[in-house]
């Protein structure tokens, strides 16, 4: 457990690969990937999204995570003073490793995404027994 | 010079002219700590102030939320560490620990404030405090 006090940092615009068709400003989520010897784990952090509003797809080893987020929770107030900005995220990423497809799995919890994509069978390593 | 000449009310402007300069435009004077973590946003509906801050991948049980008149402090940890013996790939999800105080510009109604964490957002509703409303007094 650190208690490395947390910076505060600008939330980035998220780069489409596509034009948007959606009024308002996609961001790019935080995400940290650690691979084991099975699965890339993926971690990303999604305030405000729920699983409705979640999407996560994988074509051609691009693997693409869109968060909505509702914006009815907004209606009705007025803004007073503000420190950041609220929008959609967007994230497409490049996999290197085969993925098995039929094992993702995705959670997401407290605004916070978990998708743990197994590696194919080929792509793990395999133990080689010295005799 | 006439400023100088009463100690105390030379010192209590040199505050206030510290205290404006380090706060913000939008509550006039009244956030502290800006620039701290978490970031906030800050909402009227009605009379009462709405706080919301993203808090994604925070437990609630470590989650601190206190409120003392019109201050509001958050406070909370979180850890971010990739398991152990798993190579990383990338690290950008911060790790560590935030303390911050909001001062609102009413004394708040403690028992009417309600907090919700909810999808990584927090939600503080924070009600103006019943004697600490304008009355109208009726003129005879």
């Amino acid at each position: 457990m650190t208690d490395e006090p947390m910076k505060v940092h600008e939330k980035r615009e998220s780069s489409p690969g596509r034009e948007q068709t959606t009024p308002g400003k996609t961001y790019s989520p935080d995400t940290d990937i650690y691979e084991t010897e099975e699965a890339l784990v993926v971690v990303m952090d999604l305030p405000g999204v729920d699983r409705g509003r979640l999407s996560v797809s994988l074509e051609r080893d691009q693997l693409r995570v869109e968060g909505g987020i509702d914006f009815s929770a907004y209606e009705g107030l007025s803004p007073v003073y503000t420190e950041y900005n609220v929008g959609h995220f967007s994230r497409t990423f490049a996999l290197s490793s085969k993925i098995d497809r039929d094992g993702i799995t995705a959670r997401i919890a407290g605004g916070v995404l978990t998708l743990t994509l197994p590696k194919s069978p080929e792509q793990q390593p395999r133990r080689i027994r010295v005799t | 010079m006439t400023s100088f000449l009463d100690p105390f009310a030379a010192l209590q402007r040199l505050q206030q002219a510290v205290e404006e300069s380090m706060s913000s435009r939008g509550l006039g004077g009244s956030t502290a700590g800006r620039g701290a973590h978490p970031p906030v946003n800050v909402f009227q509906r009605g009379g009462d102030i709405l706080l919301v801050a993203e808090l994604p991948g925070i437990d609630k049980q470590t989650l601190d939320v206190q409120i003392h008149r019109n201050h509001v402090r958050i406070a909370g940890s979180r850890s971010t560490a990739a398991p152990e013996g798993t190579s990383v790939h990338r690290r950008e999800r911060q790790s560590g620990a935030f303390d911050r105080t909001l001062t609102v510009p009413f004394a708040i109604d403690l028992d009417a404030a309600r907090a919700e964490h909810k999808d990584g957002i927090l939600w503080l509703t924070l009600p103006r405090a019943e004697a600490d409303k304008p009355r109208t007094i009726e003129v005879f």
